[in-house]
């Protein structure tokens, strides 16, 4: 099955049989697309997103490390430069505390930046200006300076790149008042998410992940709609089951799903909960969930400690104590900076048996 | 002054001479003092006024560098010069907003010792002729990006001293209705983007500014598009990374952005002579100013303790970024009066330097001038200090009055979009509950 992606708007995503080869469309992803008519990777969903947006608003643009003539580190903004231009194409010097700090000063002036940063982990190099700047400020000056801005780029683990390339900085950013934090998961939420993050007015950190970004997701015709936002602070519930929840996010909801697949074998009926928004954190449909189900796991790739989970734990005892018939199980990466060596690095981040391990614990029936 | 000059007092000419063939000298066309009555005003006043630290030439050798300010237009240049002209209300407004900076920062010294203030102030008096002689020549439009050190600076650029006091005393009456404090001071109306606790990250941020400016007339179409954007920061802040990214954007886009560097030599208790390395050839003193040159825009040394030099190189920087010629670094050689904030011992500055530069006062200088160039007479001055007596009285009364924040404003403006706080366990927006908070208010 080809990967076509058809849309009057963005000519320049055409070309993706070569996206074929990259993808991973398991028997679950057609379980909820209903109405899916169209094959989309994460890549063309976001850069359909960026290419929409920037039609429709001028003042928005794109700046970051190869992301006008190299066409993305990641191939997210090809085709846009020559689309849009160099002036909202920008390539910026190697240079993240300066061009960050560029595009939140030009936010509060009055413009909408989308700032790549070729991976999270180089953030921390602009991390003053994220938090001290483009989070504070319409707070310290009692509303009257505002930061439309969306800072994303890939998230957590990738494959081989080592300790410096794969940290997962969820925890960090939903931490912070004033930041909004996303984590895509399938083409839908990469579309949706990202059109609505570029339409709001506060600052969002728009986690993606570079293992999806190949793969393609069947996609309704409404999410191709160049209108189509998701609201911010909702989760979606992948899967309807009545044994036990698991909440998850990003590429973590891809491996739930497969556990939950397993899990159905062995007369487990799974829910699980893609949380799209880490902040504004979507409380009420977990809490839901776990009244119906009685019992909660959490999966993440990040560190156990002062992680996503560790929220979902504190948010599973101040909401849902009564529902619960068990304690919460978390699952989160290993408690060591990643390392490289293959079957190592295999270790490190939950697999789906670690999923399914961790459930069956959790449900009684280790 | 018949060329685009843009003169730099350049301290310590003996040494300059040994290097003038070196580029790095500041990149402005000085021409002899012959041209132009700045020129030799500034030569004037030059000769025996020099600190201990330099050595008493007087400044008036040509000095032969490559123009690097690109094509010369007399008309702007021209603009420039009658604009650089002391007239008498240009003065006295140089003189009230000066003696409005200091007044204000002495009183506020008084209210923070009976506790009305507290936590991290820090002090502008002694550098007044930096914010002044810059600030007042820029337009309403214009933005002005600082650090901690930034009451003046509100000040300068409007910002009524009621609202910057009761932000001071923490009270709703504030400019930011008491949420950021004395390092946090913004105005959208006034162009005021901060206030900032961490040195060196202001500037970028100023840069964005200029950037949007720019991005209006190139991307927006706005041919009218012009504004510009003044960062202030001081000698400590040079070491910063996010100075020299700046620098680097800034001329790499040419945007109508100025770097403000206030050397006050001191960054709290570690003098710029420890921390900074110097040029390559300089004997004496790390010069900040010659840092621009290496990313391509004129940097410019001034006596930040005369107004009227000030403002003179602060209107051709000015010109130059509305022209679209890009971006400038003055260095303004300048001093606090007070340590670096009123919890400072200051025990580390010599009685000696304090004397010199107190001798040096931008306000009893202006004062001077005033009346011996007929601007103001005595009693024009005396009528100044009252108003200016008047309006702090006036300030410290009304944040005295002023009510404090109620407790709803706690949870208000962490998000333009409310929704940001997230869905209550009943599906409702949380900030929709009763009590959560009285929404995103407007400042008034």
């Amino acid at each position: 099955m080809l990967a076509r992606f058809v849309c009057p708007a963005t000519t320049g995503c055409l070309g993706l049989a070569a996206q074929a080869a990259a993808r991973q469309v398991g028997q679950w992803s057609r379980a909820y697309a209903a109405a899916a008519t169209t094959e989309l990777t994460v890549r063309d969903a976001l850069n359909s997103a960026l290419d929409e947006e920037m039609a429709r608003d001028e003042k928005v643009y794109i700046l970051g490390e190869e992301v006008g003539e190299y066409q993305g580190a990641y191939k997210i903004t090809r085709g846009l430069l020559q689309k849009h231009g160099a002036e909202r194409v920008r390539d910026t010097p190697i240079t993240e505390a300066g061009f960050t700090g560029i595009a939140v000063g030009s936010a509060f002036a009055g413009t909408k930046p989308v700032c790549e940063f070729m991976t999270f982990n180089f953030a921390m190099q602009a991390i003053d200006q994220i938090v001290n700047s483009a989070a504070k400020t319409l707070y310290m000056s009692a509303g009257q300076i505002s930061c439309p801005i969306v800072f994303r780029g890939p998230n957590g683990a990738a494959a081989g790149v080592g300790a410096q390339h794969s940290q997962c900085f969820a925890a960090w950013y939903s931490h912070v008042p004033g930041l909004k934090v996303l984590a895509p998961y399938d083409s839908e939420d990469a579309r949706g998410l990202l059109k609505a993050a570029i339409r709001d007015p506060d600052p969002v950190i728009f986690l993606e992940n570079e293992l999806l970004y190949g793969t393609a997701f069947p996609v309704s015709q409404e999410v191709l709609d160049k209108d189509f936002t998701l609201p911010i602070g909702k989760a979606k519930v992948m899967r309807q089951g009545k044994d036990v929840t698991i909440v998850a996010f990003s590429k973590m909801v891809g491996f739930s799903l497969e556990a939950a697949e397993q899990l159905a074998k062995e007369g487990i009926d799974a829910e699980v909960i893609n949380l799209r928004s880490i902040k504004p954190l979507d409380r009420a449909t977990i809490a839901a969930s776990v009244r119906k189900t009685h019992r909660l796991v959490s999966v993440e790739e990040g560190w156990p400690q002062s992680g996503i989970g560790a929220e979902i734990a504190a948010l599973a005892m101040e909401e849902c104590f009564d529902d619960l018939d068990a304690p919460m199980g978390r699952v989160a990466g290993a408690e060591v900076p990643t390392p490289y060596a293959a079957n190592l690095e295999a270790m490190c981040f939950p697999q789906v048996p670690d999923i399914v391990r961790q459930v069956k614990a959790t449900v009684g029936r280790a | 002054m018949g060329k685009h000059a843009y003169i730099g007092c350049v301290q310590d000419l003996s040494r300059h001479r040994r290097v003038r063939d070196q580029r790095c000298v500041s990149a402005g066309v000085n021409s002899s003092p012959a041209q132009g009555a700045m020129a030799s005003a500034f030569a004037r006043t030059q000769n025996g006024r020099v600190a201990s630290s330099r050595a008493a030439q007087p400044c008036r050798a040509p000095l032969r560098v490559r123009a690097v300010a690109t094509t010369a237009k007399k008309d702007s240049s021209s603009a420039a010069a009658s604009k650089a002209k002391l007239t008498p209300e240009v003065a006295k407004d140089l003189y009230y907003d000066m003696l409005l900076g200091r007044e204000f920062e002495e009183m506020c010294a008084q209210m923070y010792y009976r506790g009305k203030m507290f936590g991290f102030v820090h002090l502008y008096s002694g550098q007044e002729a930096v914010s002044s002689g810059i600030i007042r020549a820029l337009r309403p439009d214009d933005y002005v990006c600082s650090t901690y050190r930034d009451h003046v600076h509100a000040l300068s650029k409007g910002v009524p001293a009621r609202e910057v006091m009761a932000e001071l005393f923490g009270k709703k009456t504030g400019c930011c209705r008491g949420q950021g404090g004395s390092m946090h001071m913004f105005s959208a109306k006034h162009g005021v983007l901060g206030g900032y606790a961490f040195i060196g990250e202001g500037i970028p941020i100023g840069v964005g500014a200029a950037f949007k400016s720019a991005y209006k007339r190139r991307v927006l179409g706005d041919e009218s598009s012009d504004s510009v954007t003044c960062s202030f920061f001081g000698d400590g802040t040079c070491n910063v990374g996010q100075f020299y990214e700046s620098l680097n954007m800034a001329a790499l886009y040419k945007l109508p952005h100025i770097f403000v560097v206030e050397n006050n030599l001191w960054a709290i208790g570690m003098s710029h002579m420890r921390s900074t390395s110097h040029t390559l050839g300089d004997a004496d003193f790390p010069y900040i100013y010659k840092k621009g040159p290496a990313f391509g825009m004129p940097g410019v040394r001034v006596d930040g303790m005369d107004v009227m030099k000030v403002r003179e190189v602060a209107l051709e920087a000015i010109e130059r970024a509305r022209r679209g010629d890009g971006p400038t670094l003055i260095e303004a050689e300048t001093y606090r009066f007070r340590g670096h904030s009123l919890a400072d011992p200051d025990e580390l500055r010599s009685k000696e330097e304090k004397a010199a530069y107190a001798a040096r006062d931008p306000i009893p200088q202006l004062k001077r001038v005033m009346l011996e160039q007929g601007l103001a007479t005595e009693d024009d001055i005396k009528a100044i200090h009252d108003r200016v007596a008047a309006e702090v009285e006036d300030s410290v009364k009304f944040a005295d009055e002023s009510p404090k924040p109620e407790k709803g404003q706690l949870l208000e403006n962490v998000f333009a979009d409310p929704r940001g706080f997230g869905i209550a366990a009943d599906g409702r927006y949380r900030y929709e509950l009763p009590g959560f908070t009285s929404g995103t208010a407007a400042v008034s």
